[in-house]
């Protein structure tokens, strides 16, 4: 199964390592990590997403938790999250394609971000159904590039379904 | 104050008593600190040495060893023995010199990330780029070494940091915000604990190196004798429980007893504590304990659940825990269970076939007797390890050291330096191999010039024997490079029992303790053994006795690797 952890970090150096490390030296598999400063300086967040059966991810939990830099982890899979994640993807699109693809923009709420005689660079963000729906869309018109930023996620407060 | 004059008050302000280690351009700073600081210095002969020394004299008295190298070489040259500790869970606080902060990064003379390289060996390793770290950095690390699960923390040093000033005292106080071990069990867990146990009727204590790290020897007898039940050890848990008592298995496992491993595979309840059920332990690990419910207790939640499943986990300090749970229970007696292990005892004792021969067996009892079992016992690894583990009845926590984890040749004499000065009163051997103990031989330098009175007995079977054990029941008797009397006129396909080959001695260890200015001693027949060994005991300074023994000699009982563990090959005994 699919799951995204939650990590709050001290902001040392080494400490990405330190995690990239683990995963490597247990075997187990991380699909996307995505960091970022929290409000201090001296605090980092990230996200993982990462694919295991419970017990594989017991031990990742386990594991990530015993890291002396590592002093909040939350499995934030089994609750009510808001998880999100940016995309850009180049696209194929002569002048006669704008039309069909701007249509598909308009569809999945994306944006374009840039725009020549050969492509068009699309911007989405939204869970990861979302984002594979996006790009199994645009498949047919040839698709050139992809980034992608990996998901990030927060535990929502509310029992609403905004 | 300079950087490497904090190092060295954090050091006192410890209380470390001992400090090993070996110099180099990039801890000049510190080495100029130590110089006028009064603190014992044991200068050894090759950083492993040193490494190896803190872990031993961690190991043997409870406290942080520390040691010391400079950058690039030195800092590699600890690796094996920062694993080695890593793997036991001995606390260490490790300083390495660094370059200069200006020059890290640029391939610098003797720069190596040793961070980097020791990442996944360190329970935890700090670079220190500013010298207001420091003070945290050191207080810290003593800290989180000895904590929770202990293990090794590596401080990295740069030289401009050791150079820079600072007004930080050494501080009270620990900032750290997440690490914060668990003590106390779950009371919940400890009721559903003490009910399974009260269900139970065949239990059996499974007990290891965790409750050497908690002290918790006493607790564990205790547990026992309220419930009536067993005693196994790991390799790591030798000496928690008395091996002469009514009650002992001595050890579980692959070289374990065959009556530890029958119990463990009848039981229906083991009570683990403080181990990590390592595949040398378990063998085929869903055949290992098949009617067992476990309750397994430990310090760290990562070894619970990882190699197998567990009814009911407890996490916490192990002597906290077991406090709390022996009062939990009820004294009881389990008549024929104890029955059925006494009957395995007597028919499946540790045995070998008696000959006129030098036995390795039959060295290690006669210097358990000449010992009283209460000698401070260090081994190197292999069969010599096996054969200590099997043979020398050890009766307290703290006097059977060994690489159990990493199982690194090479561990056992400088550990003994490392035991010695801690307690310089006792008795301390190295059993050693005559592989293992060339390993860090250079260290005879260091036992003599500080009198250290390590007795080193080496059994010389003039091969890597237990890896020649596995060639010739595994591997068609296809000795390759285990006979460490090859030389250039040998036949490919060697296959000589004894080497009779050539008569000669390589090196000749009786002289080369002479050349250190030690005492040597040789042994070559059965009656010897007594009498030699006991003038090596009662020779002031340190010995090597050399004993001749038969190389076809094998350790068992044997569990073949993936086997469950009642499948014992029991050799020809
Ligand atoms: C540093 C290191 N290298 C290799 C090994 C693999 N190994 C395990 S036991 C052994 C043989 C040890 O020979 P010796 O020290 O003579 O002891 P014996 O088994 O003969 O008692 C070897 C090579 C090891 N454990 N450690």
């Amino acid at each position: 199964m699919r799951h995204i952890i939650n990590l709050q970090v001290e902001n040392q150096s080494g400490v990405l390592a330190r995690i990239a490390g683990l995963f490597s030296a247990r075997g187990f598999n991380i699909e996307s990590l995505s960091v970022g400063k929290m409000d201090s300086e001296a605090a980092s967040h990230m996200t993982l997403v990462v694919r295991g059966d419970d017990w594989i991810i017991e031990q990742v939990i386990k594991q990530l938790n015993k890291l002396i830099d590592v002093y909040r982890v939350t499995d934030v899979t089994s609750t009510d999250f808001v998880g999100r994640e940016l995309v850009l993807v180049k696209v194929y699109c002569p002048p006669a394609k704008r039309g069909d693809i701007s249509q598909l923009v308009q569809i999945f709420r994306a944006k374009v971000v840039d725009i020549s005689n050969r492509s068009m660079t699309l911007e989405l963000t939204g869970n990861e159904p979302k984002i594979e729906a996006f790009l199994e869309t645009l498949q047919p018109f040839g698709i050139q590039e992809i980034a992608r930023t990996g998901s990030i996620a927060m535990v929502r407060d509310s029992n609403g379904k905004m | 104050m300079r950087g490497a004059a904090l190092v060295i008050q954090a050091l006192q302000a410890e209380g470390v008593k001992a400090l090993f280690g070996y110099p180099g351009g990039t801890v000049l700073d510190i080495f100029d600190e130590i110089y006028s600081s009064g603190l014992p210095f044991y200068l050894t002969r090759h950083e492993q040495g040193a490494v190896h020394a803190a872990d031993g004299y961690a190991r043997a008295s409870g406290k942080v060893g520390m040691c010391i190298a400079t950058s690039g070489p030195g800092a590699t040259n600890l690796v094996t023995g920062i694993a080695t500790a890593h793997m036991d869970s001995i606390p260490l606080v490790v300083l390495t010199g660094q370059v200069a902060t200006s020059l890290i990064g640029n391939d610098a003379f003797q720069e190596v990330d040793i961070c980097g390289i020791t990442r996944s060996i360190t329970k935890h390793n700090y670079l220190v780029r500013d010298i207001a770290d420091l003070p945290q950095v050191l207080k810290s690390a003593f800290y989180i070494a000895r904590s929770g699960r202990p293990g090794p923390v590596l401080i990295d040093l740069p030289k401009d940091i050791q150079q820079a000033e600072t007004d930080e005292p050494y501080p009270d106080d620990i900032k750290l915000r997440s690490y914060r071990p668990t003590l106390r069990g779950n009371m919940q867990q400890l009721q559903k604990a003490a009910g399974l146990i009260d269900q139970s009727k065949k239990p059996v204590i499974f007990a290891g190196g965790g409750v050497v790290s908690s002290d918790a020897q006493n607790e564990i007898r205790l547990l026992s004798e309220i419930l009536d039940a067993p005693v196994t050890t790991s390799l790591m848990g030798l000496g928690i429980f008395p091996e002469t008592h009514s009650h002992a298995l001595k050890m579980l496992g692959m070289h374990g007893t065959e009556y530890a491993n029958y119990a463990v595979q009848e039981a229906d309840l083991l009570i683990a504590v403080g181990v990590r059920f390592d595949d040398l332990v378990t063998g085929k690990v869903d055949k290992f304990a098949p009617q067992a419910q476990i309750i397994h207790i430990d310090i760290d939640p990562t070894s619970i659940r990882k190699n197998v499943q567990v009814t009911v986990p407890i996490v916490g300090d192990i002597r906290t825990v077991l406090q709390e749970l022996n009062t939990l229970l009820k004294p009881r007696q389990n008549p024929q269970w104890m029955e059925q292990i006494k009957t395995w005892k007597q028919r499946h004792p540790l045995r070998y076939p008696q000959t006129d021969k030098v036995q390795p067996q039959y060295v290690i009892e006669q210097l358990a007797k000449l010992t009283d079992n209460r000698a401070i016992i260090c081994t190197e690894v292999g069969q010599n390890q096996m054969w200590t583990a099997q043979f020398y009845n050890f009766h307290s926590s703290r006097s059977f050291l060994s690489s159990g984890g990493l199982g690194t040749m090479g561990y056992g004499f400088p550990a003994a330096l490392g035991a010695q000065v801690a307690w310089p009163d006792k008795l301390v051997i190295d059993i050693a191999g005559d592989g293992s103990i060339q390993m860090n031989i250079q260290e005879m330098a260091t036992a003599v010039l500080y009198d250290l009175p390590v007795k080193i007995i080496i059994l010389n079977n003039h091969s890597l024997g237990m890896v020649r054990q596995w060639q010739s029941i595994f591997y068609d008797r296809r000795f390759s490079q285990t006979c460490l009397r090859r030389n250039k006129q040998c036949p490919p396909d060697c296959q000589q029992a004894n080497g009779d080959c050539s008569a000669a001695y390589v090196p000749n260890f009786v002289k080369l303790a002479e050349a250190y200015g030690a005492h040597g001693f040789r042994i070559d027949h059965k009656d010897q053994v007594a009498d030699v060994l006991q003038t090596a005991i009662t020779t002031p300074g340190p010995v090597i006795v050399e004993i001749s023994i038969d190389r076809e000699e094998n350790v068992y009982p044997m569990v073949p690797t993936g086997a469950p563990i009642h499948q014992m090959l029991r050799g020809m005994a």
